[in-house]
Parts: C-alpha cells; structure tokens; sequence
C-alpha cells in the first residue's frame, strides 16, 4: 500500500503543513517576547509614576494587541490538518497530544483572555497593582501556552513516556511526568522562549530607531530601548546557551539531523565546527546525492568538544549512520531497515490472529510487545521497516537546507547579541542615535528575527525527516490517503488567506508606528 | 459583582478606537476557518468514515501493517 503512495500527496501534505506552522510562527515570538517587555515597562510605569513610561507602555502594548489579534487561533488550523492530512498519525499518537493541548486549551488560554482584557481596559479601571498583575499574566500565559505545545513536539522527536498498545494502533501515556520534563521538551521550551525573547527585542530596538532617525519622540524611543536591549543581552546569552544543550541533545538522540546540520558526511574524532561555508551537490558519490564543500572556514575540534565536551570525541558523519560503523557501535540504516519489517510483521500477524480468533498466536505477538528486549531490538527501529525496497536516500534529510538554516540562524543570532549589546552600551553613554547608520542598521535588522527563527524551525523540523514520530512513525505511514488535487487546493486556500492577514498585519503595525505613543 | 465585570467589559468594549478594526479581522478570521475551511475542507477523516474507536483501530492497523 506504501509503496505505491502518490509521494506528491506525501510532498503537499508536508508543503501545507509547513506553511500553516511558519506562519503561525511569524505571530508568536513576538507575542511571547513583548508580553513580557510590555509586563517590565508596566511595573517601571507603576514604581516610578512617571506618565512618560505609561505612554511607552500603552504604546507597546497596542503593538502586542494587533500582533495578538492576527495571530491568535492561526494554530488551530494545525489541529484541522492532524485530523485531515495526518488521521493515522493523529491516532497513533492521540493520547499524547490530547493531555497536553487539553491543559493548554484550559489553563492557558483561559488566563490568557481573561488578563488581556484586564490589562487592554483596565487603565484608570482597576487598582494600578492589578492591573499590572494582568500585565504580567497575560506574559506568563502566553508562555505556558508555549508549553503545551512544545512538549507535545517535543515528544515526537524523542516518544518517552508512553507505550504502544498493538490492540489499539495507538501510544498510551505511562508517565506524564516523563513527557512533560524529558530533557528535549525542557530545552525545546526554553530554546524557543528565550529566542522569542530576543526577536522581540530587536523589534522594540528597530521601531525605536526608526524613531530616533526621524528625531521623533526621542525620550520614549531611547528608554524603550534600554530595556529592549537589556532584555535582548539576557536573552541572546540564554538563547546560545539552550542551543548549547539543544545541539548536545540532539548529537545524541537524533544523530543524522546533526551530522545534516554540519554537512557531515564522514565521522571523525576531532571533529571541527563549521563557522561558515558553501557546499554543492555531487551526484557522483555515495551516498548519492552528496553535498561537497566549496569553501569553508573551521574551528578544530569545537564540533566534537560541542558535544562530548572534550576534543577527541567521535562524531557520526551522515556515512557511519547510512552504512553504519562497527568500531563505534553504530547499526546500518539496512539492519534497522530489517529489525523495523520484523516489527511490523509482527503487528500485523497479531492483527490476523485476533480477526480470526487464534489466540495462541495472538498471545506470543502481543507478548513480545510486553518484552523489554524485544522493543528495543524490534520495535524501536519500527518506522524503519517501511523503507523495505526503497532508496536509503529517503532516509537522509535534505542537507544543503539544513546546513544553510542551521548556519543562518546562528550567524543572525550572534548579529542580534551584538547589536544590542551595542544599544546598551551607547544607549548608556548617551549617544544611542547619534549615529545615523547604526540607525538604519536596526531598522533594517527589523525582519531578520523572523529569518532566523523560522530558520530555527526547519532546521528542527526538516532535519528529523522523514520521522514524525523519531524512528516509530514516518510522514509516509503518517498521511491520509487523500487525492493530492484536494490537499493542493487547501494550500493554495491557505496561501491567499494568510497573504491578506499577512499584509493586515503590517498595514495596522506600520499606521499605529507612524501615530507613534502620542496617536489614538 | 456580576454587573461590576460586566460594566468593566462592556465600558472597555465601546471606547475601543483601533481595536474595533482588530475585532472585525478576528471574526472574519474566525469566520473563515471553521464556517468554511473546517466545514468543507477539514473533516476529522477517522471520525467522518467510521463509528467506533474499534473500526478506526482496525483501518489505522490496516494502514500502518500493508508498507
């Protein structure tokens, strides 16, 4: 049946998917990242009593309020497409992603609009405590909704807590716990929230610039961004350090998403870290396509300290987990390719055996699914055994994005770091807008969060592929049979709606920028 | 009480100026998915073609066991 899947079907699947996810993410790092500026410019507001902070504030906030309300319920469409595009992963992993997005649905969301309208109407309403208090809510509710959210993903890229019910076709939750704080979940949050952080900054600081160019509302501008940048310095060092852990973490559980991120296509000791290069493809050597360098500038030994924490470390290269490596304890993709067939033969010899009442069959096959040994020899290479008779290629993700998403993200990432590291400094030394280029240098940073972040994500979600679920369940076995005309026209729908939310959006930023603190 | 949040809210409403704009993008966005995209072209693929959670073990089983 997968084998004569309509791999168009499997390709705009994926392509809806991915545009509903990169333009739900456009809305919310700075939704979480400016709740929690606006929440700091607030609490100055109310220590002080100094009305020019509450104009700030009341400025802030209104850009919080149109980022709020365009994006708010884009990420139910996702929702739409699990039960649609994706009917056997949704049952597969139901239960998983039922607990979470429950608890996001009720606690989150709940707290959420219930102090957003505390803090939108509450000036002169409410006593200045609660209303600062909404304030910080409403910050601390978007990042739990976050949370949700990612630990949901985060399982997916490394299923802990949970065992598969052969009966059922579906994973059930053993322990919440190991779900919820499994340390690819701890650090996804942690990753995406300090960097959401960051994005805001650099908004807050450009819009500011803009200001400060225009030598317009030149108190506000300069305060907004000293704390922008403060709040910028301690995100940026949060955020290098969470992708510190995040890049060890998946050294370790997802090997050839890492190897893909450095182009890495032979393993070594000693490993040296890509700072910046170019590769291009060559389709005259194994595995076949490959991507070669053209240039490239290193630093010795700082990919294998990266992850081992000491130079000598061994890193897989794309090879060693393709063909697979003896000397390092590493199984080929065709081994695993076996031990997955083995897994799924089983499966559906227990099905048989329970269609036909056969119990003696049907207790040894679902024995084995109880047996430690068993799972982790079989079972854990399950996704596996759906390659049986296709190219291993499709098992590689595709490494010339991943290398050049990888490498843009930290490049703009340390852009971000310094420059507002700069706006301290000069902002503190009074001269922040005295110099017209370093001006326009903001403005024009406005946009590359975004670059970034969403580079963030292809990086996290193109470089697990083909797994939806890591290694259990790929987006082959994962999809809905349906015609590829229909799933088409639902992207193209998806385009043009979100085209004109898009250009809503930056209309409404743009016009209340222009009014400025001072504009109703 | 009641009538206390309600003013809050009812007040906080009617002196809204930009935001009335925001408010009509949200119920047209609203409106758009689910009276149009989930109505027609987002069924819950599983619930729509099968009544019990048995038959849609059995289908997704089917699936994942036929590579």
């Amino acid at each position: 049946m997968i084998d004569s899947i309509d791999m168009s079907l499997v390709d705009w699947s994926r392509g809806q998917f991915a545009l509903t996810a990169l333009f739900h993410w456009i809305f919310v790092p700075l939704t979480l990242g400016l709740s929690f500026i606006v929440a700091f410019m607030h609490t100055i507001y109310v220590r002080t009593g100094d009305e020019e902070w509450k104009r700030i504030t009341k400025f802030w906030m209104k850009l919080f309020g149109i980022n709020f309300a365009i994006g708010v319920s884009t990420g139910i469409i996702l929702e739409f497409e699990f039960g649609t595009n994706w009917s056997n992963y949704s049952w597969f992993v139901g239960d998983i992603f039922g607990a979470p997005l429950a608890v996001e649905g009720i606690l989150a969301f709940f707290l959420e609009s219930t102090f957003i309208a505390i803090m939108f109407f509450g000036w002169n309403k409410v006593s200045k405590r609660l209303h600062l208090t909404a304030s910080w809510l409403t910050a601390f509710g978007a990042s739990l909704s976050a949370v949700w959210i990612l630990v949901a993903n985060a399982w997916m890229q490394k299923p802990v807590g949970t065992v598969f019910n052969p009966d059922t076709a579906r994973n059930e939750m053993i322990n919440f716990w190991d779900v919820l704080f499994s340390d690819m979940a701890v650090n996804k949050f942690l990753h995406t929230v300090t960097s959401s952080f960051l994005l805001a900054s650099i908004f807050v600081i450009g819009v500011s610039a803009w200001f400060l160019l225009r030598k317009r509302e030149v108190l506000f501008a300069k305060r907004s961004t000293v704390v922008a940048s403060v709040f910028g310095i301690i995100a940026g060092v949060a955020t290098i350090f969470t992708g510190d852990t995040s890049a060890r973490i998946m050294a370790r559980e997802q090997p050839m998403k890492f190897a893909a991120m450095e182009a890495l296509y032979e393993g070594q000791a000693n490993a040296p870290l890509v700072v910046i290069g170019a590769i291009r493809t060559d389709t005259t050597k194994t595995p076949n396509p490959r991507e070669d360098f053209i240039f490239k500038i290193e630093i010795p030994n700082a990919l294998s300290y990266m992850v081992f924490l000491t130079p000598s470390g061994f890193v897989p290269g794309i090879s060693d987990l393709v063909y697979g490596n003896e000397e390092q304890g590493i199984l080929s993709y065709e081994e695993k390719i076996k031990r997955g067939a083995v897994a799924i033969q089983t499966l559906k010899e227990l099905k048989r055996a329970k269609d036909r009442g056969d119990e003696a069959t049907y207790t040894a096959m679902r024995e084995k699914f109880n047996d430690p040994v068993w799972l982790e020899k079989y079972y854990r290479h399950f996704g596996y055994g759906y390659y049986k008779g296709r190219e291993l290629k499709e098992l590689i993700p595709n490494v010339k994005l991943m290398f050049y998403s990888f490498h843009i993200m930290v490049i703009l990432g340390t852009h971000f770091l310094i420059l507002s590291l700069i706006a301290l400094w000069l902002s503190l030394k009074n001269r922040w807008g005295h110099h017209k280029w370093l001006m326009w240098v903001a403005i024009l940073t406005i946009p590359l969060p975004w670059i970034a972040t969403e580079s963030g994500w292809l990086v996290a979600e193109m470089g697990r592929q083909p797994w939806v679920v890591y290694e259990l369940m790929p987006t082959i076995s994962a999809v809905t049979r349906l015609s590829p005309g229909a799933v088409q026209l639902t992207f193209w729908i998806f385009l043009a709606t979100f085209t004109v939310l898009f250009i809503a959006e930056i209309k409404i930023l743009v016009t209340q920028i222009k009014k400025g603190p001072g504009g109703k | 009480m009641v009538k206390k949040i309600f003013r809050f809210y009812y007040h906080g409403f009617r002196s809204m100026t930009w935001g009335r704009k925001l408010w009509g993008i949200i119920l047209v966005k609203l409106f758009i998915m689910f009276a149009i995209l989930r109505l027609f072209f987002f069924p819950d693929i599983l619930k729509r073609d099968f009544n019990s959670d048995q038959e849609r073990s059995n289908h997704v089983l089917e699936q994942l066991t036929n590579p």
